[in-house]
């Protein structure tokens, strides 16, 4: 340990060897000219959706809150832009469910509500009202509100902070950007957490093949302002899906968060890395979370950049931004590749959980004819869950829920591992979902 | 934006697929068999490749033929039957008649693989039941192997002598074993696939570079084996070391153990698996009255996976286990 920098205590099991297509690494986050109107949904977050608290006609200003909710697990929402407010209705996102929006014209002079100055913190609870009101979600994808996450008593016995900066999606590159071009930003990020909330120790996990990041983060862990040397930085192996919460724990603490159970019941917090990057940044400008940057990436898009967008800018807008499409789009994704959604259309606007979009042509959507299992053990061994999911697939597609119910899938966090690695061509993400489904179903009618 | 319509695929994720596909395995499986099959030729005759072909035809005829009657998608482009058709034909002696390689292929792929429902479906290797059928059906020319090189002297008379194994399952035997790099090269008789040891761990090392099979079968197959000669010859590494290169075992462990369909998935359960196959193939070589036991080993190991399985599959991630339950809950 001559530089301090830990491996994990434990090394998770399954996983597969994912090409990294990092081709963004070296591409610093531009910032896209706001767009002429941006669309903002009432939910992006996990919970409680929030209500619109502003009128068709207003004129509402760049981080004036628009949506709130007096629900504990939800995050309130801010306008984007400034402008005035020429619709609220319902529109579908990009997974098809139905929300609540708020349209917004911008007036391109993108003024600052007077609500926007840092925060005054003295104590815990202030720290977690100030994340509240910033309206932060996990920034890694999920989608789950910060501050919810943080608000766990004293004496619950948290020990761990676990900063995710393992970017295990391919493609995907504004993580490591954050680190390479706000480090300030992480570095105030982690020191407030650490001084409000008291961690034994942080740890900042990275994959290995990112040794600039690394080396920046490094040099975090080893500021003056850490007393008693708590935060670490931790090398993982490049291995799909090191990022998940459950093997962040795992390879952090060598703890195993049982099935239905979070992080925290082991004692563990897990924050993305751009998320505490924005708790730096917020702490110091008051600035909610009004725009996030994004990973435009694939074999369809001309120019593939990294961007800062305004919540709400449509897909479409920021497709432009980067040329357009060079070649005819079979396929769009918002997130990775492995875990992301593939959207109808490009008119949807980005969320706060959002960190990629991808467009492939039809060379890349290429799948595999589908054929009978030969029971290879690939996916089973690929699981990091340890399930069977060739025994799933049978089950589900017989629907039979007995049976399920004894495969344990409900730990299933659909990464993605087994119908990557199938021969067979399997969709067995499917299958899982469909699975849990009918497990919840199950479960319902009780 | 919308004006032009344009259709998008919204399957659900992954969005990327690895390049592994069923027919590749397969693929990979016969380019393996292809150095021991070539080594055969050049040790016992053209007959090999004709014993080989009149195999793989058949039980390719056969699978289309069954798929066809019970009106299932034909599955001839996956290649496990050639695969079948392959093993098959190793497992043979050369001077088969090849009525009884048809009738072999039409166990192999008729009762043992599609009447359990075709590929992935089977409980036994199929290539396996059909040796077996023939060797129980037809002992007498099952157990008539070649000599080495009799094709080079034409109009020689076939002499069936004894294999190397029943030399060394009855130490009164005075006829001569070859020497062990003779074994090693395959001079020896036996069937088709069996003989060529190096040729078998050419296939075996292929296997292990593309990834088709892991270690774990053929190397605790072999290792069992080897263990229990070792303590029953008390310490004769010389007899150790005919036991590990005569009869199936190389091509069984390699090529028969490790199917797919008829092995445990996981790390626990091929150990278990394996090391079964091989105490059941040394009981039998020490003291059965058959010469050979690998088919047999193989077999049985084959019927109780899925009893193995249902012991050895791991725990779905962070299940506590219920001792450790109790004792937190103490």
């Amino acid at each position: 340990m001559a530089n301090g920098i830990l491996h994990a205590v434990k090394q998770v099991r399954g996983g597969v060897r994912v090409s990294h297509n990092k081709n963004t690494k070296d591409m610093p986050v531009e910032r896209i000219a706001a767009p002429k109107q941006v669309v903002l949904p009432m939910q992006q977050h996990i919970g409680a959706p929030c209500q619109p608290i502003v009128k068709v006609g207003d004129t509402v200003e760049v981080g004036q809150k628009i949506g709130d909710t007096d629900a504990f697990v939800s995050a309130p929402i801010h306008s984007s832009v400034s402008g005035k407010v020429t619709a609220i209705k319902e529109i579908k996102t990009a997974t098809g469910m139905p929300v609540t929006a708020v349209f917004i014209e911008n007036d391109g002079e993108m003024r600052l509500h007077e609500s926007v100055k840092p925060p005054v913190i003295n104590s815990r609870e202030e720290f977690l009202k100030a994340i509240r009101e910033s309206g932060l979600v996990g920034l890694g994808g999920a989608g789950f509100p910060t501050h919810v996450k943080l608000a766990f008593k004293p004496d619950a016995g948290i020990d761990t902070l676990v900063i995710n900066a393992a970017e295990c999606e391919p493609y995907i590159t504004v993580d490591y950007r954050e680190c390479i071009d706000n480090s300030r930003n992480i570095l105030a990020g982690v020191y407030e957490l650490q001084k409000y909330l008291g961690f034994e120790q942080v740890v900042i996990a990275v994959e290995d093949n990112k040794p600039d990041a690394i080396k920046i983060l490094n040099e975090i862990a080893h500021d003056e302002r850490d007393i008693g040397d708590k935060v670490k930085v931790m090398t993982l192996k490049s291995k799909y899906p090191q990022g998940a919460e459950k093997m962040m724990v795992q390879s952090a603490t060598g703890r195993k968060v049982p099935p239905g159970k979070l992080p925290a019941d082991v004692g563990c917090v897990v924050m993305n890395v751009g998320s505490v990057g924005f708790i730096g940044r917020y702490l110091r400008t008051g600035r909610p979370l009004v725009s996030r940057s994004l990973t435009v990436d694939g074999s369809a898009i001309k120019n593939p950049k990294n961007v800062r967008v305004p919540v709400g800018t449509s897909l479409q807008d920021i497709i432009d931004f980067c040329g357009g499409f060079k070649e005819e789009p079979a396929k769009i994704i918002t997130g990775g590749p492995m875990m992301g959604v593939a959207v109808i259309g490009t008119e949807f606007p980005v969320l706060k959980q959002n960190n990629a979009i991808l467009a492939f042509t039809k060379k890349e959507n290429v799948y595999k004819k589908e054929r009978d299992c030969i029971r290879c053990g690939r996916c089973a061994n690929g699981c990091p869950m340890s399930l069977m999911p060739t025994l799933i697939d049978r089950f589900a597609l017989a629907r039979d829920v007995e049976s399920l119910k004894s495969t344990g899938v409900m730990v299933c966090m659909e990464c993605g591992s087994c119908a990557y690695s199938c021969p067979a061509g399997k969709p067995l993400v499917q299958s899982m979902r469909e699975a849990k489904h009918l497990l919840r179903e199950e479960a319902n009618k009780k | 934006m919308s004006e032009e319509k344009r259709l998008l695929n919204v399957s659900a994720s992954p969005h990327f697929r690895s390049s592994d596909t069923v027919t590749g395995i397969m693929l990979d499986v016969i380019i393996a068999m292809v150095p021991s099959l070539l080594a055969s030729v050049y040790i016992f005759g053209l007959r090999v490749l004709l014993v080989t072909a009149v195999s793989v035809l058949s039980c390719v005829g056969f699978e289309y033929v069954s798929r066809k009657i019970m009106k299932r998608h034909n599955t001839l482009a996956d290649l496990s039957a050639v695969v079948t058709g392959m093993l098959l034909a190793f497992n043979l002696p050369v001077d088969i008649p090849l009525a009884m390689v048809v009738i072999g292929a039409a166990v192999a792929i008729i009762v043992a693989k599609q009447f359990f429902g075709g590929i992935g479906q089977n409980f036994v290797n199929p290539a396996l039941v059909g040796r077996i059928v023939l060797m129980v059906s037809f002992p007498v020319q099952m157990s008539k192997y070649g000599m080495p090189f009799a094709w080079q002297h034409k109009g020689a008379d076939i002499v069936t002598t004894a294999t190397p194994l029943s030399v060394l399952g009855n130490p009164a035997s005075d006829v001569q074993l070859p020497r062990l790099i003779e074994m090693l090269l395959g001079i020896r008789q036996g069937s088709i696939g069996e003989v060529c040891a190096i040729a078998l761990i050419f296939g075996f090392i292929y296997l292990l570079i593309r990834r088709v099979i892991k270690a774990t079968i053929p190397l605790c197959f072999v290792g069992t084996v080897a263990l229990i000669m070792l303590i029953a010859s008390k310490g004769d590494l010389t007899f150790v070391a005919y036991e590990v290169l005569s009869g199936g075992l190389l091509l069984g462990a390699i090529f028969m153990a490790t199917d797919y369909t008829t092995s445990p998935v996981n790390f626990k359960g091929q150990v278990i698996f394996a090391v079964g196959c091989g105490i059941i193939t040394s009981v039998i070589r020490l003291f059965g009255s058959l010469p050979e036991g690998v088919s047999f080993s193989i077999i049985i190991m084959n019927i109780l996976v899925p009893q193995i399985e249902k012991f050895t599959t791991p725990k779905p991630f962070g299940t506590v286990k219920e001792k450790k339950a109790k004792e937190a809950a103490q």
